[in-house]
């Protein structure tokens, strides 16, 4: 990297009339980036913040003090928290079998490529699997039906809270498999000689030793799990329709036909998105680049 | 040894959860005729134009988007690596934003500042609508493609490629076109079927933009019947399974094509 820059360098400094060329290079990708991603984002951002006659306020961020709205949040950050806490653990757990738990090499593999396909089968389809397996007359619900557990009666239904995170978990925890694997890779051998050298045993070498160490990924892949429920519409939106009220879903309904009867409205609930998955994706950030100073 | 029990129960449970509803929609897939199981939802879709129409419209899309893609892509993370590794944080940065910022904001975003009344309005007209949902896609689908591409750069020595060809009379062009694309093909490639998986049964965009896309398709299905959902569901993770299992099959070609020199 280092010997590429200097080169480079050395290369340009005699065509000086060439300095500004070099930014030529880069002007596509700009005006592309700044036409459809930056612009798009600051409309949003600056209109949470003016009146329809372009005016500053701060009465759209207020009006979301509504019940409707402080519910669809409310169920939006539950969903996604949870959905997120059980994806770290139960991808964690699998993750951990498959490097630590003397299983077969040849399981690696193919859990792998699964994970792979899992955490792009989002949306649309997932939510169909989800009605045949779960739903009415979905195969596990009429088994157990056969054996008298009546799911209905027993107050589950794919439509709540329980339901899509279940749903949900089915990308959230192949995302942690495939992120975290590599970082249980990293864990050097020596460490945990080390450790048992000191006279440690296997919990005190994982609470002293190796969660601290891998604290950061995981808590960043936690934030990264959640900013991934908290965007996802199409998967709720195939189960359930507009009904469901998360934030996601609200402010898809609201672009369509503006049912909140407030067109500045959308704007606010819009930036109140950005701002939660902004943290979660800060904390990520963050945590992982304090990570990486361990996996080297 | 209980540690090795302890995994597999892990593991068994683990592929419990994942294989049921895979099952349980090829099961249902299968159910359409009363009492026996058969491919009629299958035959149904297949032939209904709807799809066919809405399917081909969606592949037509995503072949563009990894076109487009490719286009801003492959020269952007070249010349950050040649000319310009003080920008590449903030390259990579912006490139990361589609997973930061949640889609539905985004296209919200073009839906406010490329409608009818505004300089640029796209949203107005069939072709703009078009133009603006693939550009949409290729954002989209840029986290993916960029960390592919820049990954397979840093395996081959850019500067070097570069002067050699230069010296030959070469032109910026021709360099990306006969140079660097063919070394880095690999990554185009599991970048580009990525972006296909993502595209093909995309939703949100396709929805609020008013385009009859696949994803649309499959959500009225999924409102107005009982098999066929499960029909094409069964079919779009065939296509997401055919995407990841071409990249793992290209990824492992090329490692031997490495190992050979």
């Amino acid at each position: 990297m280092a010997s590429l820059s200097s080169s480079v360098m050395t290369q340009a400094r005699p065509q000086r009339r060439e300095a500004w060329l070099k930014w030529v290079g880069i002007i596509p990708f700009a005006i592309f980036s700044v036409m459809f991603l930056i612009l798009p984002t600051l409309y949003i951002v600056f209109g949470a913040f003016q009146t329809q006659a372009g005016a500053f306020t701060l009465q759209n961020i207020r009006d979301l003090n509504t019940d409707l709205i402080r519910a669809a949040y409310a169920i939006s950050i539950k969903i996604s928290l949870a959905s997120a806490l059980i994806g770290c653990v139960v991808g964690f757990a699998i993750s951990a079998a498959v490097v630590f738990g003397g299983l077969p090499k040849w399981v690696r593999g193919p859990i792998m490529t699964f994970s792979g396909v899992a955490s792009n089968f989002a949306g649309v389809p997932l939510a169909f699997a989800f009605i045949a397996t779960l739903g009415p007359v979905g195969i596990v619900t009429v088994l157990l039906r056969d054996y008298g557990i009546n799911l209905r009666v027993l107050g589950f239904n794919l439509l709540t809270y329980y339901g899509l995170v279940i749903v949900y978990l089915f990308f959230e925890i192949p995302l942690m498999i495939l992120i975290i694997t590599p970082a249980l890779d990293g864990m050097k051998k020596e460490w945990r000689e080390a450790a048992s050298m000191l006279g440690a045993n296997t919990r005190q070498y994982w609470q002293y030793v190796a969660l601290p160490i891998l604290f950061p990924s995981l808590l960043g892949t936690f934030a990264l799990l959640f900013a991934n429920a908290f965007g996802a519409v199409a998967t709720a939106y195939a189960l359930a329709g507009p009904a469901f009220t998360l934030v996601p879903i609200t402010l898809f309904s609201q672009i369509r036909g503006d049912v909140l009867g407030n067109p500045q409205l959308g704007f606010a609930l819009a930036f109140g998105m950005i701002v939660i998955t902004g943290i979660a994706n800060v904390i990520y950030i963050v945590l992982r680049t304090r990570a990486e100073r361990w996996m080297q | 040894m209980t540690r090795r029990l302890v995994s597999w129960i892990i593991l068994v449970l683990g592929a419990t959860y994942f294989i049921l509803p895979l099952f349980g929609m090829f099961n249902f897939s299968l159910k359409m005729k009363r009492g026996v199981l058969s491919f009629e939802a299958y035959r149904v879709v297949l032939n209904d134009p709807q799809f066919q129409q809405t399917f081909g419209y969606s592949v037509i899309l995503a072949l563009l988007t990894i076109v487009l893609g490719v286009l801003i892509v492959v020269p952007t993370a070249y010349w950050v690596r040649l000319r310009l590794p003080g920008v590449r944080p903030y390259v990579e940065f912006i490139t990361l934003l589609p997973l930061v910022i949640p889609p539905i904001v985004i296209v919200f975003g073009y839906i406010r500042l490329y409608n009818t009344s505004s300089i640029l309005p796209l949203t107005g007209s069939w072709m703009g609508t078009n133009i603006l949902i693939l550009f949409g896609y290729a954002a989209l689908a840029l986290p993916y493609m960029y960390r592919a591409v820049d990954t397979g750069l840093r395996t081959i020595d850019v500067a070097t490629l570069t002067e050699a060809a230069q010296s030959l009379g070469a032109g910026w062009t021709r360099i990306l076109a006969t140079v660097i694309l063919p070394n880095v093909l690999v990554s185009v490639l599991s970048g580009a079927f990525l972006t296909f998986a993502i595209v093909i049964g995309e939703y949100v965009y396709a929805a609020l933009l008013n385009l009859n896309t696949f994803g649309p398709y499959m959500v009225w299905m999924g409102g107005n019947r009982a098999y066929e959902p499960s029909a094409l569901a069964v079919i779009a993770f065939g296509i997401t399974w055919a995407c990841m299992g071409l990249i793992n099959l290209f990824t492992r070609f090329s490692k031997h094509t490495k190992a050979q020199k």
